[in-house]
């Protein structure tokens, strides 16, 4: 049988680091094999290979048998190859439409081009209205734009690069019937992510990439959760303690916050209610796009419009201050933008402290360099953050790297209530059982926690109770023990107001 | 065949050498363009880069000239580097130079030196208020504040054309649209005998630690500068984009203004149809090629004002027209861009 896809000895060689060494990797017709590995392990750049955006330094090609010079995506595409990046590439002013007849045929119409994505969409269950600008889509709702887009050039391979991470477990199993048909319709489907039970589930085969090589091939229905994290971070990550639970007094009270989106395409909050206590991680889950950026600017202060007393901070109004004057009363905030907001790309680390922290700051706010790049230096190091010093910039770190780093200048605040948003997203195994534990040590000291994720797993890792959001209202509190994943995904949907659950809720209430 | 490549980091080396590299391109364009023009391309360098410099006299007129454009560019610098596209200093300077203009107007010879600060100040203000109509547009109704400020320029000129042909016009100037002449006392004081070089030259200094211990060393500025490099982080942090932007416009349009008021009663004396010498828009250029920091500045401005003063010898001694000026100036701009690309690319030799 010829291999749909053969690469070989392909090495890939950037300004200060190898990017690939000698890969090689082989795919069948109708197979579906995972690329396994830790963020820059390389697999984006063999991806981007393949996908003829980036041209190997050594190596050779091969798809259905014949060698081929991929010199770019459409000569990709022209081929049979389609790919959906971990890195959207869509234009913001254009539409959802716009952006997929740029990547087509264009004997097609505009029109046509909406009617059929309307038809995927329907088909593949990927809710998306063709009209709407993308710039006003929320990142999941942007990957489903890609993933239709892939899906329309009925491609003989199909690239996704961590294509689960924002979807609903239902509709995770959904794609993964697609997956499947596509499969069995001969299309092989190349399958990079970071959640092995995934790849167990999804794969038939499976390449481990480790610091730009290879470290093994298996059948990964074979293999074990711990055998494959071996084989991808040579051992296995850190087990988190679980404990009882010991919240004490309320810290974080909402009620009533509801609150009109000042984006035409935003979601509009309603009547969202939630408290978090003294020494408890708060989970808020669901589908991206359903109201957790609008409910998180106006948390963290960065709007201001919520009601007169919607937000409580230990009894008091804070619903109409500013960020700045949340900060003193021990509110702490990770964003869910790294770069841009919870840090500026181009200044240094040390600079980036006094985004949220002002130990370095003097008399009539003078800026005592020689402090400020002591503190960093201090949270590189407790952190274990990799960079290049106090005097790094933002953008030099890598994304697990950066985030460590912004997770540390938010704890070593001590704060009263940490909200964090997307804690993990992009961020390495180690990387991330790293600031788990951070979150749930500082829990255990008494700090309250409120986890906003769109990763289940993470969320049933740590917190201690749950709540899901959908289209901009938030479900009652379920405790860690009660949530499973089919009524956390049917919540999702926004079903909770089934009478089995309002008894549920009732007792809660109670309790 | 040559190509860019991304450095892993971008070279401080070129941070530097990247000015100097673009000046030696300006050079070299500027002898083919004397070369061409049929005229000694070694006489015109002398003309552009030699004369300025080579007296005492010819260094303190380029003090005059460079004055001016280091106030204005200082206060772009603040602006730019906050994101907030202030291009119409012109108009701020010219609404300085009437604002100084009118307090110098009412001394007379029992006037005490006080009315020095006085004028000053008052040009401060002519800008502020100028600068600050831009920034209410742009806070109550999101205008925008390129177009706005630009366009304030030209009602300035308008204003300024308005009371030098009318209500101000010298009733013994035989009909020239001017203002008398400001009275001795008005006069800015100046460093030293034999030259033109006043205060406002140590002002333009003070303003160069100001505005650096201001962007690098305060809380206030460290605000300014994250709301210009990530408005998201600066909402994150809790900075007000409205106090950025009043700030940004206040403190440009007020250095403007400074400078406008320095100019008329410093080197002009009185007001008139010709107080707009482009320092406004020449000032954009040297902010740029100053890279927006205040040590930069100082340099491009006395870069800049040689080119003003080379401009002129070339049009009273070469018989070339002043817009060779305005083409200097420009070249410089477009070779510093483009060596810019050397900062954050290296060129490789691929086959």
């Amino acid at each position: 049988m010829t291999h749909r896809l053969q690469l070989s000895g392909i090495t890939k060689r950037y300004p200060g680091v190898v990017a690939n060494s000698d890969v090689s990797l082989t795919v069948l017709p109708g197979s579906v094999h995972a690329v396994l590995g830790e963020n820059g392990a390389g697999k984006s750049t063999l991806m981007k290979i393949i996908y003829g955006s980036v041209k190997p330094d050594e190596g050779t090609v091969a798809f259905n048998g014949k060698t081929v010079h991929i010199r770019n995506p459409q000569e990709a595409r022209a081929l049979g190859i389609s790919m959906v990046f971990q890195h959207f590439s869509l234009f913001d002013t254009l539409t959802v439409a716009e952006n997929v007849w740029l990547g087509l045929d264009k004997a097609l119409t505009l029109p046509e081009v909406s009617a059929s994505i309307t038809a995927k969409a329907t088909e593949y269950g990927l809710d998306i209205d063709p009209s709407r600008p993308v710039h006003t889509l929320s990142v999941g709702e942007m990957q489903r734009v890609e993933i239709i887009r892939a899906l329309l050039t009925r491609p003989q391979l199909l690239i996704l690069d961590e294509p689960t991470s924002v979807l609903t477990p239902q509709a995770v199993e959904k794609l993964f019937v697609v997956l499947r048909l596509l499969a069995a319709q001969g299309c092989s489907i190349l399958y990079i992510s970071h959640k092995l039970h995934e790849i167990r589930e999804l794969c038939d085969a499976c390449t481990v990439l480790r610091g730009g090589q290879v470290t093994g091939v298996c059948d990964p229905r074979q293999e074990s959760n711990a055998s494959l994290s071996r084989l991808m971070i040579g051992a296995e990550p850190p087990a988190l303690d679980v404990r009882e639970l010991h919240a004490g007094a309320p810290v974080l009270e909402v009620s009533g916050l509801t609150l009109a989106s000042d984006d035409p395409f935003g979601t509009h909050l309603a009547d969202v209610a939630l408290t978090v206590r003294a020494g408890e991680v708060v989970g808020i889950a669901g589908v991206s796009g359903n109201g957790q950026s609008e409910l998180l600017y106006c948390l963290s202060g960065e709007d201001t419009r919520a009601p007169a007393q919607s937000i409580r901070m230990d009894g008091n109004d804070v619903s109409r201050l500013s960020p700045g004057k949340r900060r003193p009363l021990g509110l702490h905030f990770v964003p869910e933008e790294r770069l841009g907001r919870g840090a500026v790309p181009t200044l240094s680390l040390a600079h980036n402290l006094l985004l949220s922290r002002d130990d370095a700051l003097g008399a009539g706010g003078w800026i005592k360099v020689g402090a400020l790049r002591k503190q960093a230096a201090e949270v590189i190091a407790r952190y274990n953050v990799k960079a290049n010093g106090p005097d790094a910039a933002a953008k030099s770190l890598s994304g697990g790297n950066l985030q460590k780093f912004i997770v540390g200048r938010e704890i070593e605040a001590k704060p009263r209530l940490l909200i964090v948003s997307q804690p993990t997203w992009g961020v390495d195994v180690g990387a991330s059982a790293q600031i788990r534990g951070e979150i749930l040590a500082l829990r255990d000291a008494g700090c309250a926690v409120l986890v906003v994720s769109e990763e289940l797993d993470e969320l049933f890792e740590i917190s201690d109770r749950l709540h899901v959001i959908a289209k901009g209202r938030l479900s009652p509190s379920l405790d860690r023990q009660d949530a499973t994943i089919e009524r956390m995904g049917e919540w999702m949907s926004g079903l909770w107001d089934y009478p089995e659950n309002n008894k549920k809720e009732t007792a809660h209430a109670a309790a | 065949m040559l190509r860019l490549e991304v450095r892993p980091q971008p070279s401080r080396g070129w941070g530097y050498a990247s000015p100097l590299l673009a000046l030696a391109i300006t050079v070299v364009i500027g002898v083919v363009l004397f070369a061409v023009l049929g005229k000694d391309p070694v006489r015109g360098l002398q003309v552009f880069f030699w004369e300025p410099i080579k007296s005492t006299y010819a260094l303190s007129e380029l003090m005059v000239k460079a004055t001016p454009l280091l106030i204005i560019a200082l206060g772009l610098a603040v602006c730019f580097r906050s994101n907030v596209w202030n291009i119409g200093a012109e108009g701020q300077y010219i609404l300085g130079a009437i604002f100084a203009a009118g307090v110098a107007l009412t001394a007379d010879q029992s006037t005490g030196p006080w009315i020095v600060p006085a004028v000053l100040a008052a040009g401060v203000v002519g800008g502020m208020v100028w600068a600050g109509i831009v920034a209410l547009l742009r806070d109550r109704f999101n205008a925008n504040e390129i177009l706005v400020s630009l366009m304030l320029v030209y009602v300035a000129i308008q204003v300024l054309n308005f009371l030098v042909y009318g209500p101000w016009k010298d009733p013994q100037g035989y009909n020239f649209p001017q203002t008398k002449t400001f009275e001795a006392v008005t006069q800015i004081p100046r460093l030293m005998d034999g030259s033109r070089v006043n205060i406002g030259l140590l002002l333009a200094f003070a303003g160069v630690a100001a505005v650096w211990v201001f962007l690098f060393r305060t809380y206030a500025g460290y605000a300014q500068l994250v709301g210009g490099l990530a408005p998201a982080a600066a909402r994150y942090a809790g900075f007000s984009s409205r106090r950025a932007l009043w700030t940004a416009l206040l403190v440009s349009g007020g250095a403007a203004g400074l400078a406008g008021g320095l100019e008329v009663a410093g080197p002009i004396g009185q007001l008139t149809p010709y107080v707009p010498a482009g320092y406004g828009f020449a000032a954009i250029i040297v902010a740029f090629v100053g890279r927006l920091h205040p040590v930069g500045i100082v340099f491009s401005a006395i870069l800049m004002s040689m080119f003003y003063i080379g401009g002129e010898l070339a049009q009273s001694r070469m018989g070339l027209p002043k817009s060779i000026t305005g083409v200097f100036q420009g070249l410089l701009l477009f070779a510093l861009l483009a060596c810019d690309t050397l900062i954050a690319y290296r060129l490789v030799w691929k086959k």
